[in-house]
């Protein structure tokens, strides 16, 4: 059972502040004019919609049996959501922890209602994540990588990530948009994203390797 | 489940055989082993003994990638895999017995690997055959040998393996993890907990560290006064800095550990009398893990690619055997150079096998061997510690090329997160070898 603590009023919620929090999810969603799904799925008019609802997008089975369930993304479910999301939706894909401060979670939200509907005052939707916020050079992402390479390479990977794109304490990476997947990996090769094993990982990994592994899961992601 | 439907399905798809040849062949898959030419259709044989982290990845990548071109016979004993890892947390009572067992049922319905449970007994290299204790044999044009250890007899005085439920080793995952545990829970208060440790190389070696850990955290909760006596005869061990500080944290005052400077060589167990003799001086235990010198599963040496160090030397680059290289070796059994005997090295070792097997026997592409390594271990509750490393095959050796390792004096949190990303590799590498 849980209980979902309702959204402060939008009157008391601080949106510039909750834009600022948006920083923690922005890696993996999009929001605005334009906003496109990417590792999660897009979020305009995310409210009062059906969990797991959305086309195009290669929601967990979790996600998708709430959604068949019942559970309607309203202010008060996502605040439960967003404090503790594995509480709400176990074995959901989301590899978030929770934010914990429901004034957080209510300036959050209030930012989100501004963004998300298709009010006048909706920003166009940012990347989740370009070259140049790590230094790195845009060309990485026009290398065409080699899938049947990558599934080779796989191999390293399927070890802690479930190639069926499951999460358990490790993050899913199956079907990952192209661009989002090299940049991560490219952060992490130059040790401008802080995990040991995955600097390790990917420290050896070339250009070409890391675009072949791109688009091996991608192509992953489209499997059934 | 029914296996038998799904390997047929697999095979009709596969050869396009009518049904009732299909059904003919299940049969002869599930009784007549002594003919595996009805078996192979002509396709090449690869038989795999050991259905452990190495066994059970080989066969299924190789199943699995040549989409039935390869016949892959899997040679495992048990019906039910207890993995060694993670069985010390089952002993710390953070895992479920159940929850460290897997079947090998999806290897033969989603990959059509036929599943064999015998013991294979012999190796005829000439003749490319395996021996059964059952009394069949498997052709085969690859062999992959992946059988684990076995312990080295007379390594600790007094031990062999008709005492092993007296002072159980609990390093072969199952009834002897079980036997264990139930020994520590039954221990008097204020008993002791005598772990002899083994000499270098052997199986995982963070695990008997580990399972230290995992003991004081039992008794911490249920019998607080009890101690726990390590005699090592290694003067370090591996993450000692890391588990020192984890100890000194959580059970300060519980653990005594004796090395080779104080006699932790010279060791001598007394089952009968549940005592422990350490350089001449006799100690009176409760419970005693016992955990000898190791070599090769027994087959290695059967199929004479074993060195006198009871290990089997491969050439890194495919996993070959370098005394045969119709025959592959993987994980514990081989001697191949920096990496540790671990699941993980041997799922990734299965992985650069399973690629050479398919290139030798299909025309499928060969891609420059990479190997990897991490071990997690659970020092408490919610305080993980990892070290890992990448390797590269080399013509002498699998050399590792790069690493790390987690710091002393880390913060609860980052400790935690390494807890939790234990349980994903878990996760992962189940279903790398059994989904």
């Amino acid at each position: 059972m849980l209980a979902l603590v309702p959204a402060g009023g939008a009157w008391s919620a601080d949106a510039e502040r909750g834009k600022a929090l948006y920083a923690q999810c922005k890696r993996c969603h999009q929001v605005g004019d334009g906003a496109a799904h990417r590792i999660g799925p897009h979020l305009n008019d995310v409210f009062g919609r059906a969990a797991g609802s959305l086309e195009g997008f290669r929601y967990s089975p979790a996600m998708k049996a709430a959604g068949a369930g019942g559970l309607v993304w309203t202010a008060a479910a996502l605040d439960g959501f967003l404090s503790e999301p594995r509480a709400l939706v176990p074995r959901s894909r989301m590899s978030y922890a929770g934010m914990k401060e429901a004034t957080d979670r209510a300036d959050l939200l209030a930012w989100l209602r501004l963004s998300s509907g298709g009010g006048p005052d909706r920003p166009a939707a940012e990347p989740t994540a370009t070259p140049e916020e790590y230094g790195l050079d845009p060309q990485l992402l026009t290398i065409t990588g080699d899938p049947d390479y990558g599934a080779y390479l796989a191999g390293e990977c399927t070890t802690c990530h479930r190639p069926d794109g499951g999460e358990e304490g490790i993050p899913a990476i199956t079907g990952w948009p192209h661009d989002d997947f090299v940049i991560a990996l490219q952060a992490y090769k130059r040790g401008k994203r802080v995990h040991p094993a995955m600097q390790l990982v990917a420290r050896r990994l070339s250009d070409e390797e890391i675009a072949a592994l791109a688009a091996h899961f991608r192509r992953a992601g489209d499997e059934p | 489940m029914n296996q038998g439907e799904g390997v047929m399905s697999q095979w009709k798809g596969n050869n396009g055989l009518s049904r009732r040849q299909v059904l003919a062949t299940a049969v002869a898959a599930s009784t007549a082993l002594s003919a595996p030419a009805v078996l192979a259709q002509g396709r090449p044989r690869v038989v795999v003994v050991g259905g452990g982290a190495g066994g059970a990845t080989a066969a299924r990548y190789i199943a699995r990638d040549s989409r039935g071109a390869v016949d892959v016979t899997l040679v495992e004993p048990t019906r039910a895999y207890y993995s060694c890892f993670f069985s010390n947390l089952y002993i710390g009572g953070f895992r479920e017995y159940a929850s460290i067992g897997h079947s090998y049922g999806a290897l033969a319905a989603n990959h059509g690997i036929n599943v064999v449970h015998d013991w294979a007994v012999s190796v005829d290299r000439d003749k490319r055959t395996v021996g059964l204790a059952g009394g069949g044999s498997l052709s085969y044009d690859r062999l992959v040998l992946s059988p684990g250890i076995d312990f080295k007899e007379g390594s600790v005085a007094g031990w062999d393996l008709s005492q092993q439920n007296r002072m159980p080793h609990a390093y072969k995952a199952g009834s002897q993890t079980q036997l264990l545990k139930a020994q520590i829970e039954a221990m008097p208060e204020g008993g002791v907990y005598c772990m002899v440790a083994p000499p270098n190389p052997f199986r995982c070696p963070p695990g008997p560290y580990e399972r230290i850990s995992m003991v004081a955290h039992v008794l911490k909760q249920t019998n607080p006064t009890a101690k726990i006596l390590i005699v090592d005869p290694k003067p370090k061990f591996s993450k000692q800095g890391l588990f020192e500080e984890g100890w000194q944290r959580h059970y300060a005052g519980m653990i005594e550990r004796i090395g080779p400077d104080f006699g932790g060589d010279k060791v001598e167990v007394r089952p009968a009398s549940m005592e422990v003799v350490i350089d001449g001086e006799v100690n009176k235990v409760d419970a005693c893990n016992v955990i000898p010198a190791q070599q090769a599963g027994r087959i290695a040496a059967l199929a004479g690619i074993t060195n006198d160090a009871g290990w089997a030397p491969v050439v890194a680059h495919t996993m070959q055997s370098r005394a045969d290289g119709n025959i592959h070796v993987l994980g514990d059994a081989s001697q191949q150079g920096d990496m540790p005997k671990s699941g993980f090295s041997a799922n990734s070792q299965a992985k650069v096998c399973a690629m050479a097997v398919r290139g030798a026997l299909t025309d499928s592409k060969v891609y420059p061997a990479r190997f990897s390594n991490t071990c997690w271990s659970l020092i408490a509750t919610d305080d993980g510690v990892k070290v890992g490393a990448s390797y590269e095959a080399t013509d002498e050796k699998i050399a590792k090329t790069d690493g790390f390792i987690s710091q002393t004096g880390e913060s609860a949190e980052v400790r935690k997160a390494t807890y939790e990303e234990s349980l994903g590799w878990y996760s992962a590498i189940s279903d790398d070898m059994f989904s």
